[in-house]
C-alpha cells in the first residue's frame, strides 16, 4: 500500500507539473499583467461642485442641449432621429439617457459631457481635425462646471435605483447600440421582433444591415456579438477592457464605457445570463455528482478489500 | 470462509446496486435531452386572424405543424354543437388530419365534405365522420378567443366546454 | 451438431446456445492476471471507461449538432448548451473526457515504458496501443474542428497545412484534405464523418486487438518476473490463494480496477464541474472568423511536445523532427536492444534514459505553449534536441545493459 501512494504522488507530481506548465503559467506568459479595475477613473478630476436638478433639467432638455440629439424615454421625449438615421448622420446611435446617472461614474460624465473623446479615451481615433460625433458642452453662459455638476444632479434624479434597473437594461443603455446579443434576439437597434412573412424578415434584417454597416465604418471593424463572450474571455479581461480598454487592446476603437462598480456588476451578469445560462443547474448538480462517487469508492474500496485479504 | 464468502457478495451487491440507481438517475438527464427544446414549446402557440374568412371557403392554417381547418359555415349550413361562434358568424375549426392514419383530408365545396383520399374517408362541415374508417371525428385543437382571433394552443374557456362536452374528438 | 436437451432455466437456455458459461471462464474467472500489479495497471479499464464515456455523451451531442459552417458554432453554444435538457452537461463531460483520456493514455504509456512492457512477445500489445494513440490523436483533432470556433479552424488551417510537406509544397493534397481551398462546409462535413463514424469504428477495432494482444503473452507485473501462468492458475484454482502468483480478471482484479475507477471519477467531475477550462479553450468560444488569426495559437496540450518539435527549426527539418516524434515511439520495442524486461529502476543508464524522457517531454509541452520568443526559443530547441538524441541514443545504452 505504502509502495502505491509513492507511485500516486510521483503521477500526482508530474501530473501538476505539466498542469502548471501548460495552463496558468503559459499563460501568465501569454497575456500582459493588467490591474484589476478600481473604477475611480484616477485621471479625471473631480470639480467639486454641488450639482442642482432643477436648473439641470433645463439644461438638458433645452433647445439645442442633449435632448437635441439623446432620447430620455424617462421623462417621455422621444428621439428626435429613429435609429437608422443616427447611425448615417453619427454611426451609431445615441444612447437614450434615462439609465445613465445609475450606470456611470459622476466624473465620467462630467468629463462626458465636456469633452466626449476624451472621457471616452478615443482621442486617438479624433486627430487631424475630425470631430467626435457627440458635440462637447460649451457652457450656458454661466460657470460650466457648475453647469455641468447640474446636468449630472439631474440624470441621477432620474435614473432607476439599482433594483429597478435590470441587467439586460444595464447591457442595452451601456453595450448594445455597437454590440449584437444574437442568443437573446438582441440586434443593436433592438429586439427581434417575430416575422408574419419573409418580406417582413427581409425588411427588418436590411434594416439591421444598414445599421451594422454605418456603425462598422463609424468603428473601423464590426464591434463583436457578445452573446457568450462571458466564456470567450476571463472575468479579468472583461471587467478591465470595460474600464479602460486601451489597457487590454492598445488603439483599439471601443470607447471607455465610464461604469460604476455596480454598472459593471449588472451588465456581467447579464452576459452570464445569457452566456453561461447553464451555470446555476451545473452548480447546483456538481456537489451531488461527486458525492455520488465519493460513496462509490468506499464501497468499492471495501469490496476490493474484502476481494483481495485471503491473497497475501 | 462463509462469512467471508456473504460479506463478499454483499459488497459486491451492494456497489451493483448503488451504481444502478446511479445509472437510472442518469436516464433522467438522458430522457431530458430528448424532451422538445424550450424553443419548440414556445413556438407552439399560433395566433389566427379569422374575421376575414368568406363563408362556404375552406382555409387552411398551421399550428405546431399541421394544418389546421377554418371554415366559416354559410347560413344553409346546419348549426352545430361542434361550431365556435364569434358574434353572428358560426365556424368550423379543426385540426385538418384524418383521426383514422393521418392523412390530411380534401374539402369539396359542393358536396360540403372532406373526403380523405387515403383510404376514402369522409366528414361533413361539423368533422362528423359520414363514412369508416375514420374512428372519431376531426379534432378541436385547444384554443382561445381574443375577439375575432384565434390563439392556438390555449385552452380558453370556449374551448373548456366543448372539452366538458365531449365534442372536441 | 450439438446436443441439446431441455432447458432447466433461461441462463440455462441461452448457455446450451450461446456458451455463456465457457465464454464467462475463458473472459473472466479464468483470465489469469499477475497479482504483483499496482494501480497503474487499471489504467487500461479507466481508457475503456472513458471510451464508454465519450461515446454516450457524445451520441447526446450527435441528436443535435449540425455538421454545416453556417450552423454548427450555434447549434453547439446556443442549442446544446443553452437549450437542450443537460447539453451543458454532454458537451462538459464529452471535452473534458477527451482532454483526460490523454493524462491517461501517457500515464499508461509511460508506465508500460517503465515497466518494460513491450518486451519479449508483448511487442504487438505495444505497436497496437502506439496504433490506438494516434486514432485517439486524430479523433480528438477531428472532434475539436466541430464547434467551429477561432480555434477549430486555425487549427484545422494549420494542420492540414502539414500535408503540403514543406518544400515539396503539395498544396493540392491540402485542398484535397479540405476539400476548398479554406477549412468550409466540404471539411468541416468530412471531419465530422470522420469523427463520429470511421475513427470510432477503427477505435473499437483496435481496443479489441490490444485487448486480443495481452492473451497470449499476458499482462507484465511490477517486478518484470517471468510466471507460468499454468502452474499458477492451478495453485489458485486449488484454493491455495496465497502461493499463487495470479488472479482471475473477475472479480479480483476487477474489483481493485472499479475502485480505482472511481477515485479516478471524482477527480473526473470534479473538473467537468467546476475546472473546465483547460479542455474547452475560452478561444474557441469566439466564432470561426477566416480573416483574423487569435493573437495566439497553441494545439491541445496533449499535441504540445510534438508540436514544439516541430516549431524551433526551419520548415522542411521541422517537419522531418515532427515525422521522427510521431513514429518514434512505435520503434520502441525493436530500439531497446536490452535482454531485460524488468522495471527501469534496475536498468542502469535506462533509468535514467526514462526519466530524462518523461522530463523532457514536459518541457516541450509548456514551451509548446509559450510564445516562441527569447528564451523560450532557445529551450525549445534544446528540448526538441534532446528528445531526438534520446532516440538515437536509445540503442546503444540499452545494448550496453548487462542482463540482470
Amino acid at each position: 500500500m505504502n509502495k502505491e501512494l509513492k507511485i500516486l504522488a510521483v503521477v500526482v507530481f508530474f501530473s501538476i507539473l505539466t498542469y502548471v506548465g501548460v495552463e496558468p503559467f503559459a499563460h501568465s506568459q501569454m497575456h500582459k499583467h493588467v490591474d484589476d479595475p478600481t473604477y475611480a477613473y484616477a485621471d479625471l478630476k473631480d470639480s467639486g461642485k454641488k450639482g442642482d436638478a432643477v436648473k439641470g433639467k433645463e439644461l438638458v432638455t433645452g433647445a439645442g442641449a442633449c435632448t437635441g440629439c439623446h432620447s430620455l424615454k424617462a421623462e417621455s421625449l422621444p428621439a428626435p432621429m429613429d435609429a437608422l438615421t443616427s447611425a448615417s448622420a453619427y454611426g451609431v446611435n445615441p444612447p437614450d439617457l434615462s439609465n445613465s446617472g445609475a450606470l456611470y461614474d459622476e466624473k465620467f460624465l462630467a468629463d462626458l459631457i465636456k469633452n466626449p473623446a476624451h472621457a471616452l479615451g478615443v482621442e486617438h481615433k479624433f486627430k487631424d481635425g475630425a470631430m467626435h460625433p457627440m458635440v462637447g458642452f460649451y457652457g450656458a453662459g454661466g460657470d460650466i462646471d457648475q453647469e455641468i455638476a447640474d446636468m449630472v444632479a439631474y440624470l441621477k434624479s432620474i435614473a432607476p435605483t439599482a433594483e429597478n434597473l435590470t441587467p439586460k437594461d444595464a447591457f442595452e443603455s451601456a453595450c448594445g447600440r455597437c454590440h449584437s446579443m444574437r442568443y437573446d434576439k438582441w440586434s443593436k437597434i433592438g429586439t427581434d421582433p417575430s416575422f408574419k412573412s419573409d418580406k417582413e424578415m427581409y425588411e427588418y434584417k436590411a434594416k439591421v444591415a444598414t445599421y451594422d454597416e454605418a456603425l462598422k465604418a463609424y468603428m473601423g471593424a464590426m464591434p463583436p456579438d457578445l452573446s457568450i463572450i462571458i466564456r470567450a474571455r476571463s472575468h479579468h479581461f472583461l471587467s478591465t477592457f470595460i474600464e479602460n480598454p486601451q489597457s487590454q487592446l492598445e488603439g483599439t476603437s471601443m470607447p471607455r464605457v465610464g461604469l460604476t462598480k455596480d454598472g459593471e456588476v449588472k451588465v456581467m451578469e447579464y452576459l452570464t445570463q445569457i452566456g453561461d445560462s447553464s451555470k446555476d443547474k451545473r452548480e447546483s448538480l456538481g456537489p451531488w455528482v461527486i458525492l455520488f462517487f465519493v460513496i462509490f469508492s468506499v464501497i468499492a474500496y471495501f469490496w476490493k478489500q474484502s476481494m483481495w485479504k485471503d491473497l497475501h | 470462509m462463509a462469512v467471508n464468502e456473504n460479506r463478499r457478495d454483499f459488497l459486491g451487491m451492494a456497489l451493483g446496486g448503488f451504481t444502478a440507481v446511479g445509472g437510472i438517475i442518469s436516464l433522467g438527464a438522458m430522457k431530458a435531452s430528448w424532451d422538445p427544446l424550450p424553443s419548440v414549446k414556445a413556438a407552439g402557440f399560433t395566433t389566427i386572424d379569422i374575421s376575414g374568412a368568406k363563408a362556404g371557403q375552406l382555409n387552411v392554417e398551421k399550428w405546431r405543424g399541421k394544418p389546421i381547418f377554418v371554415l366559416k359555415k354559410t347560413p344553409d349550413m346546419k348549426p352545430h354543437d361542434r361550431d365556435i361562434v364569434i358574434g353572428k358568424d358560426r365556424f368550423h375549426i379543426s385540426i385538418g388530419l384524418c383521426t383514422h392514419l393521418g392523412c390530411i383530408p380534401s374539402y369539396f365545396p359542393k358536396k360540403s365534405e372532406f373526403i380523405c383520399a387515403c383510404h376514402g374517408g369522409i366528414f361533413d362541415v361539423n368533422g362528423e365522420v359520414v363514412k369508416a374508417p375514420p374512428p372519431s371525428p376531426l379534432v378541436i385543437p385547444p384554443f382561445r378567443l381574443d375577439g375575432s382571433k384565434l390563439v392556438l394552443g390555449e385552452e380558453g374557456d370556449e374551448y373548456k366546454k366543448l372539452k366538458a362536452a365531449g365534442l372536441v374528438a | 451438431m450439438a446436443n441439446f436437451e431441455k432447458a432447466k432455466s433461461l441462463g440455462d437456455w441461452m448457455n446450451q446456445r450461446l456458451g455463456l458459461d465457457t465464454v464467462m471462464r475463458v473472459m473472466a474467472y479464468e483470465y489469469w492476471i499477475p497479482k504483483n500489479i499496482n494501480f497503474l495497471w487499471a489504467m487500461g479499464m479507466i481508457l475503456a471507461m472513458m471510451f464508454g464515456v465519450m461515446l454516450v455523451s457524445g451520441i447526446f451531442l450527435l441528436m443535435y449538432y449540425k455538421p454545416d459552417a453556417a450552423l454548427a458554432f450555434d447549434s453547439v453554444n446556443y442549442t446544446i448548451m443553452t437549450e437542450v435538457g443537460y447539453g451543458w452537461l454532454w458537451r462538459h463531460v464529452h471535452g473534458v473526457a477527451a482532454s483526460v483520456v490523454f493524462l491517461v493514455i501517457y500515464i499508461h504509456m509511460f508506465t508500460g515504458i517503465y515497466y518494460g512492457s513491450y518486451k519479449k512477445g508483448r511487442e504487438m500489445i505495444w505497436i497496437t496501443g502506439m496504433l490506438l494513440f494516434v486514432t485517439f490523436s486524430a479523433e480528438a483533432f477531428s472532434g475539436y474542428m466541430l464547434p467551429w470556433g477561432q480555434m477549430s479552424y486555425w487549427a484545422g488551417m494549420v494542420i492540414t497545412n502539414l500535408f503540403s510537406f514543406g518544400s515539396l509544397e503539395l498544396n493540392g493534397v491540402v485542398e484535397w484534405i479540405r476539400g476548398d481551398y479554406v477549412p468550409g462546409d466540404a471539411f468541416i462535413l468530412r471531419f465530422f464523418m470522420l469523427h463520429v463514424l470511421l475513427l470510432p469504428l477503427a477505435i473499437m477495432a483496435l481496443i479489441g486487438l490490444h485487448f486480443g494482444a495481452l492473451r497470449i503473452p499476458h499482462v507484465n507485473n511490477q517486478d518484470g518476473e517471468e510466471i507460468d501462468f499454468d502452474e499458477a492458475a492451478k495453485l489458485y484454482k486449488e484454493g491455495k490463494k496465497k502461493e499463487s502468483k495470479v488472479i482471475p480478471f473477475h472479480p479480483v482484479f476487477l474489483s481493485k480496477d472499479v475502485f480505482v475507477m472511481g477515485v479516478f471519477l471524482i477527480f473526473f467531475f470534479y473538473l467537468v464541474f467546476y475546472h473546465y477550462g483547460f479542455a474547452l479553450d475560452p478561444v474557441n468560444f469566439d466564432p470561426a472568423d477566416g480573416l483574423k488569426t487569435p493573437a495566439h495559437i497553441y494545439p491541445e496540450w496533449y499535441f504540445l511536445w510534438s508540436y514544439e518539435i516541430l516549431r524551433p527549426f526551419s520548415k522542411d527539418i521541422g517537419l522531418i523532427a515532427f515525422g521522427f516524434a510521431q513514429v518514434a515511439f512505435f520503434l520502441l520495442p525493436f530500439l531497446d536492444k536490452s535482454p531485460n524486461a524488468v522495471p527501469a529502476s534496475r536498468r542502469g543508464l535506462f533509468n535514467i534514459w526514462f526519466w530524462v524522457m518523461l522530463v523532457d517531454m514536459i518541457v516541450l509541452s509548456v514551451m509548446g505553449k509559450l510564445p516562441p520568443e527569447g528564451a523560450w526559443n532557445v529551450i525549445g530547441l534544446l528540448s526538441a534536441l534532446t528528445f531526438i538524441g534520446l532516440w538515437i541514443a536509445l540503442p546503444i545504452i540499452t545494448k550496453l545493459e548487462k542482463k540482470v
